[in-house]
């Protein structure tokens, strides 16, 4: 079986010659919902920049499902990696919400009904059907967040990226974008450092600090590995202990 | 911004509609257009037809219940013609007339005259057109009849981040003042100016990065359609009542006037 991600001594620099990524490596399988820990500048974006090409690697290599990332593959790359932005602001450029989250589909060719039953589709995935003809800035910044998953839901990605997911949400925001990811049946890549989440939501999890994987296990083993935790400046909420947590579901 | 305001700007609130908004939006642009051109194409001296354009403006504006001070706010866009109508029967040259005990010149008033009456027919009319056609659906209409589509597309994202823009400056100008800031005079224009330049390099990047999200759902180059807007023959015949009507006065005033 083919992997959904796999990524091969990926390394990159910025033009002013700051290394972002050190040979990275990580697989990830059909199916599986996988965190990237690590904390503020570690990497986390520029490595998931590197998934759907919109930066592309000095040295290394980024499969999806099989298909390898290069300036040739990054429409099919792209149809298969949906990319959600940390802002969803950045995420949603069209006038309406149903106009965003047809953007994805009618650019691979969709047109007419196909497109509009991909559109309720995806909104209903996310729970905002009803709000198909609103423009962006009339919503919340939760209900933003959700229509920003559903825009690339509409493309039935393979592998769903998340940049930072929980980020600005209210309590009741973020347990309904959880139950949402949780019920989608979809590889999920999720980049954060809120812990409680991403052990929420994924069993598995990986560190990158200083642009490098240092750890890549069960996210509860990592989360529970003092030594670890401190070294790569990662901390569970004050008053948060990891036995509080229930196990996976 | 207040929701009853939001909602008119985009057209989107849906009682009462009259049968003007139900219009397809290329119809109506083209039919507000045309009726425009008409009125431009027609002489100043031709009073009578001037009026007769205004009575047909204000009684679409009074049927599609356009609010009053909607149009007093946005006519305020209007005063540099204004101020230019008014100055031109004084600096004016050639033959002077009495006008009201001003010794004024004849050119001067009617050229004046011409620039107010159309300058407030055509900001009335493009008000009607704004408030009664939901913005999505003038840039739907715009590439409908072949408006160049990379303006299209930057127009939808000026509609698009306005907002947003606008929001950052507010934060901006909250996060000045809870520091004690005070913009009393050109002391502080400096502060102002470096605002307003982070304020550029935040818009900046957000482009970049707002592209950045319209790659990664394959863009590449072109808004896809993504609505299809059908029009009826009946939508048609509704669309050349405007420029049939400013057709009609033009040509009864001219035979009138001989």
């Amino acid at each position: 079986m083919t992997n959904a991600l796999e990524i091969s001594n990926l390394s990159f620099s910025y033009p002013d010659g700051r290394q972002a990524l050190n040979r990275v490596n990580l697989k990830i399988d059909k199916g599986e919902r996988v965190a990237l820990l690590g904390p503020n500048g570690a990497g986390k974006t520029t490595l998931v920049m590197h998934l759907n090409g919109i930066l592309l690697s000095d040295d290394g290599e980024v499969k999806v499902a099989g298909i390898n990332v290069e300036k040739n593959s990054l429409f099919e790359v792209r149809k298969r990696v949906g990319l959600v932005f940390q802002d969803p602001d950045d995420q949603l450029f069209m006038t309406t919400v149903r106009d965003d989250v047809a953007f994805g589909p009618a650019n691979i060719g969709m047109t007419g009904i196909e497109l509009e039953e991909r559109v309720n589709f995806a909104l209903d995935q996310v729970k905002m059907r009803e709000f198909a003809d609103r423009p962006p800035h009339h919503l919340s910044f939760g209900q933003r967040r959700r229509v920003a998953v559903a825009t690339v839901l509409a493309m039935k990605p393979d592998i769903l990226v998340l940049d930072e997911p929980s980020s600005n949400l209210d309590p009741a925001s973020r347990r309904e974008l959880a139950e949402i990811l949780l019920n989608l049946d979809v590889t999920i890549f999720m980049v954060t450092h809120d812990l409680p989440y991403a052990l929420e939501i994924c069993p598995r999890a990986a560190i990158l600090n200083d642009g490098k994987i240092v750890a890549d296990s069960f996210t509860r083993e990592l989360l529970g590995d003092e030594e670890l935790m401190k070294s790569n400046r990662l901390e569970l909420p004050f008053g948060m202990h990891l036995d509080h947590i229930p196990h996976h579901r | 911004m207040k929701d009853s305001q939001h909602h008119l700007i985009d057209g989107s609130h849906q009682h009462n509609l009259t049968k003007f908004y139900t219009i397809p939006a290329h119809i109506k642009i083209a039919s507000v257009f045309i009726f425009v051109l008409l009125v431009v194409l027609t002489p100043g001296k031709n009073f009578q037809a001037h009026l007769s354009f205004a009575v047909i403006v204000l009684a679409m504006l009074i049927w599609n219940r356009i609010p009053l001070s909607l149009i007093r706010k946005r006519l305020i866009i209007e005063i540099p013609f204004v101020l230019f109508a008014f100055f031109l029967p004084i600096l004016g040259t050639g033959p002077r007339i009495d006008f009201f005990g001003l010794k004024l010149s004849e050119a001067g008033l009617w050229a004046g005259w011409n620039i107010l009456v159309k300058a407030t027919i055509g900001v009335m009319m493009s008000l009607l057109l704004s408030t009664t056609t939901p913005q999505r659906e003038l840039l739907v209409g715009l590439e409908k009849l072949k408006f160049p589509k990379l303006l299209v597309q930057i127009m939808s994202f000026m509609i698009r981040y306005t907002v947003v823009v606008t929001e950052e400056v507010k934060r901006m100008a909250i996060a000045r003042e809870s520091r004690c800031f005070e913009a009393k005079g050109p002391k502080q224009w400096a502060v102002l100016a470096r605002s307003g330049g982070a304020l550029f390099i935040r818009s900046y990047e957000r482009g970049e990065r707002v592209h950045m999200a319209m790659l990664s759902r394959g863009y590449t180059g072109q808004l896809p359609l993504t609505s299809i807007q059908i029009s009826s023959r009946q939508d048609f015949i509704n669309g050349t009542l405007l420029p049939l009507a400013a057709l009609v006065v033009i040509l009864f005033w001219s035979v009138f006037l001989k």
